[in-house]
This record gives C-alpha cells, structure tokens and sequence, in this order.
C-alpha cells in the first residue's frame, strides 16, 4: 500500500524502528494527505501531531535533508491499527505549505503552533496568529538561530508603573556540551 | 423593544474554573456562545528547547511538569522512546513497577479530575473524598521516588530503584494522639507493595462513594447530560484521544491496541460512552479509576512473587553501584562519563506515545548522534482538546463553557509545554 502510494504521488519510503516515513513534495503533500485519509486501503482518519523541524544545525554525512525546514505529519488509523509519518520540506526563503486544515480539522492549532515556533507558513490557514508566544512576540524561538535565553526580558518598571522590555542580561551558558560519538554499536 | 446586542467577554487568566492559565476571548449572544477564542501560551517554557541544550537524562524532570497531574505517564513515554532509539529493553521487574506507576498516575490524575470538575460545577464534597484517597497515592509516590508529584523515577533502562521495603510512618505530636497515631499506621506496617495492596482493597469502595455522590445525582446530570456532545466522526477529525475520543463511543485504548511493556499481560477492560457528551465521559473515567485499581492489582502480586534488578546492566547508560564506583576503576570511568556526558543515540527518528489519563501522549525525538536530542516534539493530549472547545462550547450557555472545560481534563503544563 504504502509502496503504491509513494509511487502514485512521487513520495520516497523510509522505514526505521517500525515506523513508515512518506517523504513528499509541498505540492504533492495535500492531495497525499487526503488520499492517506480517504482511501479504503489507508485510512488514516486521525491527524495526530504536527510538528516543524529546522534542520540548520544538523551534522553533514547523516541523513540528506534537501531544505532547512521540515513538515512532519504523524497519522493514525485507529480502525486499521497503523501509524504512519509524512515529511515535507520547505525551502527557508520561502517556507510556506498548504495548510491541511482542510483534510484534517485539528490541524489549525498545530500549524499555527509551527509557524509562531519556527516561522513557516500555512497557505490557506483561515487565521494563522501566534499561539505560544507572547502577545507582540518578535522572531520564531525554535529556529537553531535564536539563542535559548533569548533576546528580550521584562520587569516591571516602578517609575513609569508598566512592564518594560529590556535586552536580555543573562549570558548563555552550556553545562554539558552536545557530543557526538561514533561507538553506539559497541 | 430594546435592542440586544453581542458581548464580547474576557474569561481568565485567573479565574479558578480556568484551570491554570486559560484565557477566552467569547463573543456572548446574551448567555449564549457564539465563539470562542483560546489564547494560550501563558505557561510556555519552551520544553522542547530546553530539552535541545541538555542531554536525555537531563529532561526527565522537565517531563514531569508537562502535565504535572500525571507525572509518571510523561516520563513513561519519554523514557520509551530512549529506549526505542538505543534498541534497549528494560528487566521484566522494572516494567512491571513502571506500568504500576503508570496506573497509580492514572487514578491520581482522575481522582484530581473528579476533584476539580466537581468542585468547577458545584459539588464541593467530592473534592474532600477525592483528596483523601490523593494522599495516600502521594506517600506511595514519596515513598518510592522522594518525591510527592515531580517524581523523576523512570529511567531509560528500567526505574531508578527499586520499591522500598517500608513504608514511612506518622508519629504522634500535641495535635494527633498516639491513639490515632496508631490508627492511622495500621497498613503502614509492611513494605510500599503492602500499602499498596492494602489501597487497591480499599479503594473500589472509595470509587462508589464518588459514585454515590455524583453519578445519580440530579443537579449534576442537569449540568452534564448533553453537554458538549461529539460524534465519533468528529472525535476523530478533532485528533480527540484517550476517555475523550472512549466517551464518544470509539473503542481506542493504547494500552491493548499498540501494546507496550508488559500491558499483554494484564486484564483489563477498556469502557466506552454511548452518546459523547460530558456525562458520559464522566462515566469512563471513573470505570477507568476501577480498571487501573484491577491493573495495579495484578502488578502487586506479579511483583510480591518476582525479584530481580529493576535497571539495565550497561553501565553505559545506568549509572554503576557506588561500593563498585569506590573499588574498580571501569565504575569510576563509567560513573564520570554517564554525569558529565550523558550517552549518545544513534541518528535517526522516532514517535512513541503512551495512554496517558488524558489521552496519547507521544514523544517525537529527532536524534543527530549526539549525547542530547536535535528536536524533541511532545504531542499532549489536551492541545488538540482544548483547539476543539470552541466547536463543543458553540451553542452552550456560558455555565457550560466551564462544564466543558472541565470534562476535557485541561492541564496547562502540558499545552503550553
């Protein structure tokens, strides 16, 4: 079933650690969505995680990853039984995909959670605003390229009587650093 | 005739049916609700990025305030996916005390629920039996962890110990005599599993006094019958899970269908609602508090009769006993570059999800190789229920918004992550 698909729609197949991957074209990946929903060999009614993932940082001579940011779409079909995951990947330039809120209704939240968290766009979104971050929020956190303590703090000012914003004042700092080993098969 | 006009209301951040920070924009038709406008975000720590700066072991604490009504089943799905990635299986002991802790998180995470939805919709009295029966749950987790909620228990490879062969008493002060010092330790004589046993006997009839309270009640079936009714269909279309996507009729139970740890082994029923509104979700969560009771039941014997170690051997990934650590010098290695460094995954990506009390709770880690995950994505089961308030409350009166609120088991931990 999945080969068909991924034949039908131009998509490639990976499947590690019992999990299927579909990896699609942005113009593909609505009419994929919907067949992976609709068709009585798939149906995978439930949209249940949609997730972006910015590829920036990630370590040259693993996996190929064709564009900086990801789409990632986990589907479940709760009356076959069977998981499967879609990604697409969008250019940073221009990072827009189709919303899929009209294949799958839950996927508003989830997409307005990926483009406040990393910037990416939503093509046909009814209304695509910020959720997680704070009102008048500037830059998308989850991006490689935005500092973990980020770029502004606030406290309450007692002469002007209102909440300021000031640069941030903490320096970064890492405890441990990321490393990367080559002897996890021993 | 006057003229009548549309309100626009603002409800929360600090209103306590709000559950934590939730805060609605509602356009109001006199009493009636024409839309609603969740603004979330007002507990986001940012989870993810953190967990991104800091090696795995690092973040099983940050699981823990996810939904910090269910601790245990956040580490659970966290530590399942480490261990999916590493191709590591924990010893049987360990798996056995995790799926008992998983389910005592679970009558934990209802009794607080029951508590609360009571509590938002007038019956103050079950909020005090709740609690009763929450405490005592509360000691086996301090018993065992240390720690009353944010326990850090579950380790990638097992637990981080094994259950403790006694369990703390109450001594008598100037305000509780030795008389009712004495009454109060009677099942506090044995070991933890003791007082553990000694609750699951206890607690199915603590089950029928909720029951009696609620369930036959006329003032709470008024509130709840037809309340925020969801169609199978539209449960599915909504990414609804767990007592939920149960209260509307569709058979769906992590636990039995995508089986992990040692679930294949343990009978238990999965209940489910008829018609899909608040009350019959109030049914299933209860009925679950019954199975969950059944489930550590069987955990208790299996673990009373079966010994062994409760954490993989390797010491690459658990930490060596420390009168080894002191003698040999491959412990002190071990030791120094599991707490300095951590251990590294290889390359890939994985999505593990576990029965959660409020649903599917799944971890995705994106793994680069290294000693801390490139991206972790934690799918919570309330986002896609709380994204759906607007569609159940559409129609209800304003008392009903908080009668939904409630049956969704909103937790804003986990939400805003």
């Amino acid at each position: 079933m999945v080969e068909q698909l991924a034949q039908t729609f131009g998509a490639s197949t990976q499947t590690a650690y019992d999990e299927t991957t579909l990896i699609v074209q942005t113009e593909q990946l609505i009419s994929l969505l919907e067949t992976l929903r609709d068709d009585p060999q798939a149906r995978f009614e439930q949209l249940i995680d949609l997730c972006g993932v910015d590829y920036s940082d990630y370590p040259p001579g693993l996996t190929e990853h064709p564009e900086r940011f990801a789409v990632i779409y986990h589907l479940l079909s709760v009356s076959r039984n069977d998981r499967i995951r879609v990604i697409t990947y969008v250019a940073e330039d221009r990072p827009v995909v189709p919303s899929a809120i009209d294949v799958f209704a839950c996927a508003n939240w989830y997409e307005r959670e990926a483009f406040d968290l990393f910037g990416i766009l939503f093509d046909g979104h009814p209304d695509l605003r910020r959720l997680l971050t704070d009102y008048g929020f500037i830059g998308h956190p989850f991006r490689k390229d935005f500092p973990l303590s980020g770029h502004v703090e606030m406290r309450f000012d007692e002469k002007k009587g209102r909440v300021v914003y000031e640069p941030v004042s903490i320096e970064p700092r890492v405890t441990v650093p990321r490393i990367i080993r080559q002897d996890h098969d021993s | 005739m006057t003229e009548i006009r549309n309100y626009t209301m603002n409800f929360g951040p600090q209103h306590p049916a709000a559950h934590g920070v939730l805060r609605l924009v509602m356009e109001m038709d006199g009493e009636v609700v024409e839309r609603i406008d969740p603004h979330i975000g007002l507990l986001h720590r940012a989870t993810e990025k953190l967990a991104e700066s800091k090696p795995y072991n690092h973040s099983i604490g940050y699981m823990d305030r996810l939904d910090y009504v269910s601790m245990m089943c956040n580490e659970h799905a966290y530590v399942l996916a480490i261990e999916k990635l590493l191709g590591v299986t924990p010893p049987l002991r360990a798996q056995y005390i995790r799926v008992m802790f998983a389910e005592i998180t679970r009558i934990r995470n209802h009794l607080l629920w029951i508590a609360a939805h009571g509590l938002d919709i007038g019956a103050m009295a079950v909020f005090l039996y709740a609690f009763r029966e929450r405490e005592d749950l509360c000691d086996v987790y301090e018993a065992t962890s240390g720690a009353r909620l944010h326990a850090a228990y579950f380790r990638p490879g097992g637990v981080y110990r094994d259950l403790p062969d006694e369990m703390p008493k109450y001594s008598a002060s100037s305000v509780h005599g030795e008389k009712e010092t004495r009454q109060k330790n009677i099942n506090r004589e044995g070991s933890v599993l003791d007082f553990i046993e000694s609750f699951v006997e206890r607690f199915p009839k603590c089950v029928d006094e909720y029951e009696t309270l609620l369930t036959d009640n006329r003032i709470w079936k008024q509130r709840t019958v037809d309340i925020g009714i969801v169609t199978p269909d539209r449960a599915l279309q909504l990414g609804f899970t767990g007592p939920m996507l149960r209260g509307s009729g569709v058979e769906w139970d992590l636990r039995r269908k995508q089986p992990y740890e040692v679930y294949p082994e343990l009978q238990f029923d999965i209940p489910v609602g008829s018609t899909g509104d608040c009350y019959d979700r109030y049914l299933v969560r209860i009925e679950e508090m019954r199975q969950s009771n059944q489930v550590i039941s069987q955990c208790v014997d299996w673990l009373k009769n079966n010994h062994g170690p409760v954490m993989i051997a390797d010491h690459k990934l658990a930490p060596p006993q420390r009168t080894g650590m002191k003698q040999d010098m491959e412990s002190l290695i071990h030791h120094f570059k599991l707490f300095t460094e951590g251990y590294s995954t290889p390359p890939g990506q994985v999505y593990q999800a576990v029965e959660a009390p409020k649903g599917e709770f799944g971890i995705y880690i994106v793994s680069d190789g290294a000693n801390k995950p490139y991206r972790l994505k934690i799918r919570a089961p309330g986002f896609p229920h709380l994204a759906s308030l607007d569609e159940m409350a559409r129609g209800h009166m304003l008392a009903d918004v908080v009668a939904i609120i409630g049956t969704q088991d909103i937790v804003f931990g986990e939400i805003d992550r």
